[in-house]
């Protein structure tokens, strides 16, 4: 058989059974990121949002609405891909997978993909919830869509990352609680770095996040508290770096071959 | 003609130093049924886990109908399906999706997929299952779906692990039929198994491996031909008070109507028998005592066993 149609066959039904795996338990995956961003729309952008005033030349509540979806993305892009890979190794299902004559680009595009899907589904409820609140105009629409697709990518393979170290449930939550969360939150989410004193802005600068989410602001509002270049080319670098990494561990059967 | 497995010099140890492999040699050839026996921790799993690309060799050669695993391994996975020991599909998914899936890995598109899963879910009586989540299957019914799911992109070698282990008689036999067609159509078989009944009825060929090495190598009926003495139980028409002397058979009274005799396979049984009845003892049936294959097996283990002690 064709070496391509193989593949993309093979790459199809991982894509396909990651989608349907995250839209089969919809409660768990889609519904509780819609909720939890309706809360921030009422509580951070309208209640305590109108008193804020402005942010950045914005209302509070359209400063935030890029940050709180990019935020939903991380989240959900990361999570994805991490607790389906340890689930099927868990499992051990992942032995389907390993005897059968897949490649492992394959085997990382259909997982990785998969939580990307995850992320924009996300994302996009994330989007049509905040129109209940506030008139989105986006600026820059292509750019806005690269940047989230790049983000999602870069946290899906993350997760992947993760999971393949990971030897129990423990494993999987460490990551997402004591540093996605953090640097989320501090990372322009909520707030314009140019509120910071200058030490702090030249801390802020470090986390990735940050970038990600301001350029993303800018495809939506056309504001950003850093250099659009210099984001897209870390974002770049980061899909890079961590897809030969993930390759590599898949090629070597790190945490799936004895 | 190449053989379906070639394995020459294979070693495997393990990170904790465990050596399960120790210079292991095998040949298997095209469209046999082949059986793979040892003890518990002998180097099945390793070999077959080898095989299967599920665990790394430290050392040797292995190729599958003539693909190397080192320089060809994607073409030699395609000519494998693998029934593991333990359960290993997603608790969550339906039989029929698992079937596609797997297919789908081997590059078969989906409507293709749906009619071989189809055929085999039917042939193995697990068509009215196909919408049930695997979980809610039962043991029986989860080895038949495995073997399903190895069969589905039609490989031309079949890895059985243990495949009947926790099933019951009447699907056992059902699944040594299925098998034997399977073998019949021409897909070489290897089969490791504790029931060694089920590898005496089905295998034409057998290696014994224990401590990560082959101790024996040969076809059933030459194997089963070393067994020199063979321990039949009569079972007796009347009650009898104490064993009958038998020239050239020593018996034993198990209870006042079973006899336990050894007969030693130059003798045979005719001779047996013309001495019962001089002795107005009517047999209504016999049987083994225990499986031949059984005594064979533990022989040789313990044989292998008191020269590597004497070695050490």
């Amino acid at each position: 058989m064709n070496y391509w149609r193989h593949s993309w066959v093979a790459f199809c039904t991982i894509l396909i059974k990651e989608i349907r795996r995250f839209t089969r338990i919809w409660a768990q995956t889609l519904l509780p990121p819609g909720i939890t961003m309706a809360l921030y729309f009422v509580i951070f952008g309208n209640l305590i949002g109108n008193r804020i005033g402005d942010m950045g030349g914005f209302a509070y509540i359209d400063y935030i609405v890029p940050g709180l979806i990019m935020m939903a993305v991380i989240t959900n892009s990361y999570s994805n891909v991490v607790s389906s890979f340890f689930s099927t190794k868990f499992q051990r299902s992942i032995e389907e997978l390993m005897v059968a004559p897949v490649s492992p680009h394959v085997i990382l595009l259909g997982y990785t993909l998969g939580g990307v899907a995850r992320g924009l589904a996300v994302g996009l409820i994330v989007t049509l919830m905040s129109l209940f609140f506030t008139r989105l105009q986006v600026q820059h629409i292509a750019l806005t869509i690269g940047v989230v697709f790049l983000t999602s990518l870069v946290f899906s393979l993350g997760g992947f990352i993760n999971a393949v170290y990971a030897r129990s449930f423990d494993d999987i939550s460490i990551v997402p609680t004591f540093v996605l969360t953090p640097l989320t939150y501090l990372g322009g989410v909520f707030y314009s770095i140019n509120l910071l004193p200058d030490f702090w802005q030249g801390v802020s600068l470090i986390n990735p996040i940050l970038h990600m989410v301001n350029a993303f602001r800018f495809g939506i509002l056309g504001v950003s508290d850093i250099n659009i270049g210099i984001a897209l080319g870390l974002m770049a670098v980061f899909v890079v770096g961590l897809y030969l990494f993930s390759y590599r561990l898949l090629v070597r059967g790190v945490g799936l071959r004895n | 003609m190449t053989a379906a497995i070639t394995i020459r010099g294979l070693r495997k140890t393990y990170p904790n130093g465990m050596q399960a492999l120790r210079g292991l040699d095998l040949d298997v050839e095209q469209g046999d049924f082949f059986a793979l026996l040892g003890p518990n921790g002998a180097g099945k799993s390793t070999t077959i886990g080898i095989l299967s690309s599920l665990v790394t060799k430290s050392e040797g050669q292995v190729s599958i109908f003539g693909h190397d695993l080192d320089t060809d391994l994607m073409a030699a996975k395609r000519c494998i399906g693998v029934v593991p020991q333990e359960f290993n599909f997603s608790q969550f998914e339906k039989c029929l999706d698992i079937l596609v899936t797997q297919a789908g890995f081997y590059g078969i598109p989906a409507s293709e997929a749906r009619e071989r899963a189809e055929h085999y879910l039917r042939r193995l009586s697990l068509w009215d299952k196909r919408d049930v989540p695997s979980r809610m299957l039962s043991g029986g019914m989860k080895r038949r779906l495995m073997i399903a799911r190895a069969l589905i992109h039609e490989p031309r070698l079949l890895i059985l692990d243990e495949p009947t282990a926790g099933v019951d008689i009447e699907i056992r036999r059902s699944m040594w039929q299925f098998l034997e067609e399977i073998n019949a159509q021409g897909v070489t078989i290897i089969l490791t198994t504790h029931y060694l009944e089920e590898a005496e009825q089905l295998c034409r060929n057998i290696a014994i491996i224990d401590k990560g090495q082959i101790i024996h190598n040969t076809s059933m009926r030459s194997l089963l031909k070393m067994l020199q003495v063979e321990t039949f139980l009569l079972d007796c028409k009347e009650a009898l008070a104490g064993a009958p002397q038998l020239e050239g058979y020593p018996c034993e009274l198990i209870d006042e109507h079973t006899l336990e005799v050894q007969v030693d396979r130059e003798q045979g049984m005719t001779r047996l028998f013309a001495e019962l009845s001089a002795r107005g003892v009517e047999v209504l049936s016999l049987r083994n005592k225990s499986n031949r294959l059984e005594e064979l097996f533990l022989r040789l283990v313990e044989g292998n066993s008191e020269k590597e002690a004497v070695r050490a």
